[in-house]
């Protein structure tokens, strides 16, 4: 122990303690919108921010197949009526008609506030006399079937208009009474859970207890039938994720830890050795969870299997050290390597640092992660790890390993036209296909799985769930305020309706107008003498006398004495959770969301033209409504994301060339480390390509990180310029480096989570193809003597 | 947002409008019975004709009247156009009814009303003359003969017979002439029908 190792030591030690410390505070997260990209606009973030705690993921979308029709019912009902009970769900909608009579109730008893045919002109004697007249007219029709039982009290249709109103949308299809897909093949049920989407245990529980309860259901049934349940829903994907990413991190650090500790034995053939290896990447990966904690507030779990990496590439450092640490090692040629560590180190910070300045937060906390990481274990490895080796410290001798490795670099070294035409051949290949390369689809980076998306697609087509993709968002401070903002918004749209241009639209001032429009409604009712006086009048000419109109006259009055719905009258109704759904609350900041419906049949069928739909809000600025296309959005947005990954790529390799330029100090040198990793680059792209995989933009990062990465080893065989192959001992640690690296990576490619997948199969081949290019385009001497020149 | 009671009644109609393919004679039979009214019935490819109708109401002093036209296409196709006193075009084609009403549209998938449902089939029985198709949502009685005669129809549904009592269709030959449906409460509708091009 020298006398300046002990400060050091001691320094390291307070360090590690510090991040424990910090590492048992850290919350960790598995939501996996931290790699979908942040939305682009404050107001669109805050508005995904409510739709992820809001109505929106407390829902559960279920269906049940197999069996037949009846059965599938049977169940439904069964199931329904089991959840109904049980607390944890705040509604359970089947199609029973379950809400049918309160929903009707409700309309019916608020008509008059709810109605936006109601204003004063409508009842003058003339007005009266326009609307009953059109109510006798209906009479005429099927529709006045509906109708005429209630005439005597709602004469002037108030009911229907309502009902109108409503009905706009498109609802699932029935079979044997309940809901079902089109195709009649499952029975379908809706269900809210009571926790809300932040609350991951509680949606866990709560999608547990449906399953199970469809599990003793589906067991009543006569044996031979065989009921399955498929559940969807934000929540599920959530739930789901959360399990996958835990499940993953542990498997993917096992195993990756598991090689790589068989490598590491293989070579050092000493568990001291091992464990002195492994400290370097443990203090690294300490350091990395502390920067991402005290720079992110919160650490994600895919960063964490990112982990992996690390550990993958950190260890190199210790089997540098340790190879070079052998008995024929002396300290001045231990110090001699690092140099060319460091510069390794630095152009993989130079790549890494790049994803810092991602909009992706979970890439931007791999960038950080991995900075702190490395460069913590690179310090380790070069100031504390060397005092820790025991005396006489030594690993196997791996210089007749090396010597065999020297002649497969020059085997390699003979295949080098071989390699390089197919590297050539590789780009030529990518140039021709570059139109067909990119994934340009946003749902690509989506982290739930492609399979458990088209059950999703499916569940939510049949029941009709509305496609939000156009979307009007109005905001205040309060509830009262939104509602008449949305109200204003409204009766924009309404023209828009009546005009075609749009099929329809959903507003939460439909089911609960603002306490003002319900009071100026309230203030059009006449009082029962004048509506007497001017009913008389306005059924002279009809075939509806006024005397059985009384029943009318009372609801009236009645309705003028009636206070103003509020949200907790509409409790016990389907309309209950649409205004939860479309009037959403985040601390002090209300909003109401204002979807649009497609027209489904004339000039604008199936389109909605969105130059018509702001024009039209022109009128209603006063409500600084905010209009969202969500397709053309999320298009937009994912085209300014690979441009943002393409000049963050770009920045990142400039850096290390840059890097490479200031330390080698010689253009051809820096093409000399170059020229492997674009062979690389290009034939792993080639290779996706031809694998069928449509490249996103963690593919493209995964590129940067081959450079990043790769170039470590390039820049071995460049070792001080000259044309001397490398030492065995050195080319040994570097396959040894190589392997650990590429096995740390190259587990996450059998990830089941996309992101992990991209980067991992990606970089995993990458990372190997950058050394068998290094030793290929090596200057190898073709004589097995080291330090005699190839000429 | 119909209810089903009204649902039913609405298919009832339907289905006795949809009995007015009638064409060319099916033979002037001594001996009128249903199998000859039901082959007659399922001969016709298409029709048009005109319909007028009154519904008789306790709630109104006086019957409201309305008029248009029906159409039939096979093979399930049925238009029942009003003109009078308002617009309304109601069309059933397959599985669906929708009512234009204006710049209002209704949608309805009959499937959607389970004990209505079999009313489909009723209707697709009656214009491809299946009789037994049709004998299983009514009882049916035929009076009269090939000149005038009337059949009847009792719906076996109890459900159905909450809404409509009996639905009488009456005619001469081939020739369809008056649907009456009479309303468990007392209403009541008379539709007269006069045939305008003569189906295939």
């Amino acid at each position: 122990m020298t006398r300046r190792f002990v400060p050091a030591l001691l320094l390291w030690l307070t360090f590690v303690a510090a991040c424990a410390g910090v590492v048992s505070q850290t919350r960790f997260t598995a939501d996996l919108s931290a790699f979908l990209p942040e939305a682009p606009t404050a107001e669109q973030r805050v508005l995904v921010e409510q739709l992820r705690d809001g109505m929106v993921s407390r829902l559960l979308l279920a269906g049940i197949e197999g069996g037949d029709a009846a059965q599938r019912a049977q169940v439904s009902r069964a199931l329904a009526a089991k959840l109904r009970a049980d607390a944890a769900f705040r509604m359970v909608a089947n199609g029973e008609p379950v809400h049918r009579e309160s929903d009707h109730a409700l309309l019916f008893t608020h008509r008059y506030v709810l109605s936006p045919a109601v204003t004063a002109e409508r009842f003058t004697s003339s007005g009266l006399q326009q609307a009953i007249a059109e109510s006798v007219d209906l009479l005429a029709s099927p529709l006045g079937m509906l109708t005429k039982s209630l005439l005597p009290r709602d004469p002037t249709g108030e009911l229907m208009q309502l009902l109108e109103r409503l009905d706009g949308g498109s609802r699932p299809a029935m079979q044997a009474g309940v809901w079902a897909s089109r195709d009649g093949g499952r029975a379908l049920l809706l269900v809210q859970t009571r926790a809300s989407g932040s609350d991951l245990d509680g949606q866990q529980a709560a999608i547990d207890s449906l399953r199970s309860a469809f599990a003793s259901e589906a067991a009543k049934l006569a044996s031979g039938t065989d009921l399955k349940l498929l559940v969807s829903g934000a929540a599920v994907f959530a739930v789901d994720s959360r399990s996958t990413i835990e499940s993953e991190v542990m498997r993917l650090a096992l195993v990756s830890t598991a090689i790589i500790v068989t490598l590491l034995l293989f070579i050092y053939r000493s568990p001291t050795a091992l464990v002195l290896g492994l400290l370097p990447v443990v203090s690294g990966a300490l350091a990395g969870i502390v920067a991402v904690s005290l720079g992110f507030g919160v650490m994600h779990g895919v960063t964490l299997g990112f982990g992996t990496t690390l550990i993958g590439e950190a260890v190199d450092y210790a089997i540098y050290l340790f190879v070079q640490s052998g008995s024929a090692a002396t300290k001045a040629g231990r110090n001699a390597y690092w140099p060319t560590i460091r510069l390794g180190v630095m152009t993989s910070i130079c790549g890494f640092g790049a994803l810092m300045f991602s909009g992706f937060p979970g890439l931007a906390q791999l960038g950080l992660y991995s900075i702190a990481g490395l460069v913590v274990a690179a310090l380790t490895t070069r100031y504390i790890l060397p005092h820790l080796l025991p005396a006489g410290f030594a690993i196997r001798d791996v210089t007749s390993f090396g010597l065999r490795l020297q002649r497969g670099v020059s085997a390699v070294g003979r295949l080098r036209w071989v390699l390089a035409g197919s590297a050539a051949l590789a780009g030529a290949f990518v140039f021709a296909q570059h139109n067909r390369i990119w994934n340009h689809e946003l749902a690509a980076l989506s982290p739930v799985p492609a399979e458990a998306q088209a059950v999703d697609a499916a569940l939510r087509s049949d029941l009709g769930a509305p496609d939000l993709r156009y979307m009007i968002v109005v905001r205040a401070n309060d509830a009262e305020t939104t509602l008449q903002k949305a109200e204003a918004v409204s009766a924009r749209l309404q023209a828009l309706v009546d005009g075609g241009e749009i099929g329809g639209f959903e507003s939460p001032s439909l089911y609960l107008p603002s306490q003002a429009r319900q009071l100026e409604r309230r203030s059009a009712l006449p009082d029962p003498q004048d509506l007497r006086a001017r009913l008389a009048s306005a059924t002279a000419e009809l075939p509806l006398p006024a005397s059985r109109l009384e029943p009318f006259v009372e609801d009236i009055s009645a309705a003028r004495e009636r206070p103003p719905l509020t949200r907790a009258d509409l409790d016990g109704t389907s309309f209950a959770m649409a205004v939860d759904s479309l009037l959403l609350r985040q601390g002090e900041q209300w909003t109401a969301l204002l979807p649009l419906r497609a027209p489904i049949a004339g000039a604008h069928a199936g389109e909605i033209d969105p130059s018509a739909v702001r024009l039209a809000l022109e009128d209603a600025a006063d409500a600084a409504p905010l209009f969202i296309d969500m397709k053309s959005e999320s298009g937009q947005l994912y085209a300014g994301y690979l441009r943002e990954a393409i000049m963050l790529s770009l920045a990142g390799v400039a850096a290390v060339i840059a890097l490479l330029a200031v330390a080698l100090r010689s253009p051809r040198r820096v093409l000399r480390v170059l020229l492997p990793l674009a062979a690389s680059v290009l034939t792993v792209v080639a290779g996706l390509v031809l694998a069928g995989v449509a490249l996103t933009i963690l593919h493209l990062v995964g590129l940067l990180l081959i450079v990043a990465v790769g170039s470590n080893y390039a820049l071995f065989f460049d070792s001080k310029g000259d044309e001397d192959a490398p030492p065995p001992a050195t080319l040994a640690s570097m396959l040894f480096a190589n392997l650990t690296t590429v096995a740390g990576f190259g587990v996450l490619a059998f990830s089941s989570v996309p992101v992990l997948q991209a980067i991992g199969g990606t970089v995993g081949p990458g990372a190997l193809l950058a050394l068998i290019f290094a030793a290929a385009f090596a200057h190898t001497s073709s004589c097995l003597v080291p330090g005699v020149p190839a000429r | 947002m119909f209810k089903a009671a009204s649902m039913r009644l609405l298919v009832a109609a339907l289905l006795a409008a949809a009995s007015l393919l009638h064409g060319p004679q099916a033979g002037a039979a001594e001996s009128w019975t249903v199998a000859q009214l039901m082959q007659a019935l399922g001969k016709h490819r298409s029709g048009q004709a005109t319909f007028q109708e009154r519904k008789y109401l306790a709630v109104l002093d006086q019957p409201v009247e309305s008029s248009g036209e029906l159409r039939f296409q096979a093979p399930d196709r049925l238009e029942k156009i009003t003109l009078k006193p308002r617009p309304e075009a109601l069309v059933l084609e397959g599985n669906n009814l929708s009512v234009t009403r204006g710049k209002k549209q209704f949608n309805v998938r009959l499937s959607d009303y389970g004990e209505v449902a079999g009313f489909i089939d009723s209707i697709r029985a009656t214009l491809a003359g299946d009789r037994d198709t049709l004998e299983r949502t009514y009882a049916l009685h035929l009076a009269g003969n090939a000149e005038r005669w009337t059949l009847t129809l009792l719906p076996r549904d109890t459900r159905m017979a909450e809404v409509v009592t009996r639905i009488n269709i009456s005619g001469s030959r081939g020739l369809l002439r008056e649907i009456e449906i009479l309303q468990a409460d007392g209403d009541r509708s008379v539709m007269e029908i006069v045939a305008l091009g003569q189906a295939r």
